[in-house]
């Protein structure tokens, strides 16, 4: 580990970063706030030596989300980090043409971004179109940027249960942040205030995808229903504290495209989903 | 021949004082600047020497006289040592008024003397340990010089020997007490204090007044770094404040985190500052460190980093948050010195502009920017604890003779209780009360504590807003620090009210009989004075009024009053917690288990929380509150309900 920081700090000192940040929403009360996600992402551009990140916002604009925009600037006190570029969309434009443009005149060597918005239609989506436009490959779920060095990036990938998995990966390319990523550092006032939001005028793209759609509050979803036959207050919290055991699950390893692909579409069918 | 020298020696140290003195405020002048009423302040300055500052001194009887017969006999001599010696005024009556004061002083410093023979802890060793010989020095060396003017012996009696051996010692004398004074000894105190009483930022604490409530930072200015970062980032007579320390150590008798054993102690802070205005390390202190810090390992300059993102510098973060903001060093400072306003902003700093307030602060500030209380609740939430009650809403009624603010202890179980026991009096006492609902928000003296002005005057400015829409006479709180922050810290931000702790309200409806209690009949009870409604807002008697009025019998504590020692609660510090070797609300319950009683009475959610947190088996805890309505006397009900059932017909 030692001799990678030492190495990062000599060789990768004019590695650029783009991180991407989004208005997020508080799950409580619903005011916009620094995303949780892209601020973690923000956090762990910071944890990369010798990196100069830049902020990037695609999206509409106006007071409130700019405050919310300005906590990641409040993040950089200390750091070079005092300003953030705002490519100003209409509330329903698709941002990803934009972005693109964008990212290709900044030529960033990563860019980074939580895995989901908080607002809009948080799909998730992003990311990966952006790849796909971009043509640059994609890891997903970062927890941890172990080292950056002569053109490839090693990082650690969030699984479920606290597993993590190394993947090395050539640049340029794009990581989301998972939430399992360390916190973010808190954002100070001052900092937030002096930061320079700079308005970049770029058209935006209509998102033509959308405009058939039917938007309709969310439902609950069901819950799937642990029954606990337990006998004993310890056997009750063993089973509280257990991590679910699909128990039904099958690992595939090793399968063509097309069979995996008809693998999901059964387990899919099974449980109801598809008809 | 002394006739030749003595006027060299008094002039010349007159001027290399005058020189330290310049220099001295110039260094104070590197701070920001702050108003002051410049002549009214010096005239005023001798009242406030001669009274004010007595009057805290006098709470040491051996120390106040001492000081008015060293103080009173050096002011009288050094004039007169100038005037006669200095400009050779040949007046026999001056002479013996000089032998008098100079005599005078010699007595206090004897006593000076024997409190240095054998120094309590508080006190700062090193220089401060000559200063009694250097003082019998000036008042005895002057004493001899004199004689001959005064014609008690022939002016040429001795040689040139005793004629240099006398200079010397005046030489000595003058030293300390015209050079120490501007150019940094022990008796600085005298200089910078004077000055410091004079342009004090804090001029209505004199004259008997009251000035607690934190000053508001100006956010507008987009470029001025916020709080203080660097010691030329304080305001410059606040570092005139700093300088005028006499380090007598009052500060540290009385501070709760040194004495639970965290890294704070308020004369060390005042010290480190002094040493950040002047610069260099803090190598050249001689009382006690901070717990568990040793000393000479900080260091600083006017334009240096107080707190350093890494490494050290002048003050290391868990020494400004130890602090819980309660005041006693302030309350006891004889040099009226303002501590906690110090602490609050280099916070604001380390808030503001670092953004690394510790973990629990962080989330605490989030919390209350994102759902307007400490916890992270639901706003939604807050009139939950009152499902039952059927509370009438300002927004509904739209006017009340009180609004009753309940404060973020609605959100706490144990602090329900006392609103409940609050209610149950106010409607017993046929009050026309209301509270805001789920409108209110946290008071903002949380965010404030913790250094976030920006938070504060946010929650603030939506608070007096929502308070602009509801009419009413006065507002009700059981919550000190809402309290204070209402009524001492809204008005700068534009909103002024009347309000009343429930104790101050409580025991006026009890003395105007609005409702009938029965005598208690439970053991003896002591009183816990709340820091924020006794050092901050001076009330110490309606409290023990109503526990009286209830019957009960109060012991007090040996730290009750404006003594009183603080609970641990206050300041966030519960939020940051910084560790120590005892915590600061066991030794409150050691004082409240020496005097025996078996229930305490207390009117403060968080001093509440902080004494009931400490280890069973202890005094009971209850709040004022809740002592009253345990022995409130139901009214009658105003319709007499019927002894039968109402018959009901049913229908088939």
């Amino acid at each position: 580990m030692q001799l990678d920081a030492e190495s990062l700090t000599e060789s990768e000192s004019s590695l650029s970063i783009a991180v991407l940040v989004s208005v997020g929403r508080h799950p409580l009360t619903g005011r916009p706030r620094r995303a949780d996600q892209d601020a973690r992402a923000l956090e762990m551009a910071f944890s990369v030596a010798g990196a100069a990140p830049a902020l990037l916002h695609a999206g509409p604009c106006d007071d409130p989300s700019e405050d919310a925009l300005r906590c990641y600037l409040g993040m950089g006190g200390g750091t070079d980090l005092d300003s953030l570029i705002v490519l100003e969309q209409t509330a329903d434009a698709d941002i990803i043409p934009a972005l693109a443009d964008e990212l290709t005149a900044l030529g960033p060597q990563l860019v980074l971004c939580g895995t989901r918005a908080e607002t809009g239609e948080s799909s998730g989506m992003l990311p990966y179109l952006l790849a796909e436009r971009l043509g640059w490959p994609i890891i997903t779920g970062v927890a941890e940027i172990e080292s950056i060095h002569e053109g490839v990036v090693v990082a650690l990938q969030a699984l479920p249960r606290g597993q993590r998995r190394r993947l090395s990966v050539r640049l340029p390319a794009i990581a989301t942040a998972d939430s399992a990523a360390p916190a973010p550092r808190a954002s100070a006032y001052g900092p937030a205030m002096r930061g320079a939001l700079t308005f970049s005028n770029t058209g935006s793209a209509d998102d033509e995808a959308r405009q058939d759609w039917l938007v309709s509050p969310a439902r609950k979803r069901p819950k799937r229903l642990k029954i606990i036959t337990a006998t004993s207050a310890r056997e009750r919290f063993k089973a509280a504290a257990a991590k679910s055991q699909g128990g039904g699950g099958k690992v595939l390893k090793d399968l063509s495209p097309e069979a995996a692909a008809e693998a999901i579409q059964a387990l899919l069918k099974e449980e109801g989903v598809l008809r | 021949m002394l006739d030749q020298l003595l006027p060299v020696l008094i002039i010349a140290a007159l001027a290399l004082a005058v020189v330290g003195a310049a220099r001295r405020v110039f260094l104070w002048r590197r701070g920001r600047p702050s108003p002051v009423a410049f002549f009214s302040g010096l005239i005023s300055m001798p009242r406030r020497y001669l009274v004010d500052l007595h009057h805290v001194v006098a709470r040491d009887k051996y120390i106040s006289r001492t000081h008015v017969a060293t103080a009173g006999g050096f002011v009288v001599a050094a004039i007169l040592a100038i005037v006669v010696h200095g400009f050779g005024l040949d007046s026999t009556l001056l002479a013996w008024l000089l032998i008098a004061s100079a005599l005078c002083m010699f007595v206090g410093s004897l006593f000076v003397a024997k409190r240095r023979a054998d120094p309590p802890d508080r006190l700062s060793k090193g220089p401060w340990m000559r200063l009694p010989k250097s003082l019998m020095a000036f008042s005895l060396g002057v004493f001899l010089v004199t004689l001959p003017t005064a014609g008690v012996v022939p002016a040429d009696i001795g040689g040139w020997a005793l004629a240099a051996g006398l200079s010397g010692v005046v030489a000595w004398g003058l030293g300390e007490m015209f050079l120490g004074m501007t150019w940094g000894g022990p008796m600085k105190h005298a200089f910078a204090g004077a000055l410091h009483l004079a342009f004090h930022r804090r001029p209505e604490r004199f004259g008997g007044g009251r000035s607690t409530g934190l000053k508001a930072l100006d956010l507008s200015d987009r470029e001025a770094p916020l709080g203080a970062g660097k010691p030329e980032d304080f305001k410059w007579n606040q570092l005139l404040g700093f300088d005028a320390c006499v380090q007598c150590g009052r500060c540290e008798a009385v501070c709760p985190a040194f004495a639970a054993g965290q890294p704070l102690n308020p004369k060390k802070l005042i010290q480190d500052m002094v040493v950040g205005l002047a610069g260099g390390t803090d190598a050249g202190y001689h009382g006690s460190p901070y717990p568990g810090k040793p000393v000479g390992e900080h260091s600083g300059a006017p334009h240096q980093a107080i707190v350093a993102r890494q490494g050290k510098a002048l003050v290391d973060p868990e020494t400004l948050w130890s602090c819980t903001t309660c005041r006693a060093c302030v309350e006891e400072c004889p040099m009226m010195i303002e501590h906690v306003d110090a602490i609050v902003d280099m916070r604001r700093h380390i808030t503001l502009e670092l953004g690394v307030t510790p973990d629990k602060g962080v989330q605490v500030i989030e919390n209350l920017i994102a759902t307007d209380n400490p916890s992270g609740f639901s706003p939604d939430s807050r009139m939950h604890w009152a499902a039952d009650l059927n509370l009438p809403l300002m927004s509904e009624k739209g006017s009340a003779d009180v609004l009753l603010w309940m404060g973020d202890g609605a959100f706490d179980q144990r602090n329900q209780r006392t609103l409940r026991a609050l209610v149950q009096i106010l409607r017993a006492a046929n009050v026309d009360f209301a509270v805001l609902g789920n409108d209110e928000r946290d008071s903002g003296d949380l965010a404030r504590r913790l250094g976030d002005e920006a938070t504060f005057q946010s929650l603030a400015r939506r608070n007096i807003a929502t308070l602009a829409n509801a009419e009413f006479e006065s507002i009700v709180t059981c919550d000190p620090h809402s309290f204070h922050v209402l009524k001492n810290e809204y008005p700068e931000l534009g909103g002024s009210y009347t309000v009343y702790h429930h104790s101050t309200f409580i025991a006026d409806l009890m003395a105007n009989n609005r409702f009938q209690v029965t005598p208690w009949k439970g053991n003896s009870v002591t009183y816990h004075d709340p820091c924020y409604l006794g050092r901050y807002n001076g009330e110490y008697e309606a409290p023990r009024n109503v526990l009286k009025a209830l019957g009960m019998d109060v012991v007090e504590m040996q730290r009750s009053g404006y003594k009183s020692r603080c609970c641990g609660g206050g300041g966030a510090a519960p939020v940051i917690d910084i560790p120590g070797k005892r915590r600061i609300p066991d030794m409150r319950m050691e004082d409240i288990r020496e005097t025996g009683a078996e229930l305490v009475a207390v009117g403060c959610p968080q001093c509440t929380a902080m004494l009931e947190g400490v280890v069973e088996p202890s005094p009971q805890v209850r709040d004022i509150a809740e002592l009253v309505a345990a022995n409130l006397v139901e009214p009658a009900p105003q319709k007499p309900l019927s002894p039968s059932r109402p018959t009901v017909e049913v229908m088939h």
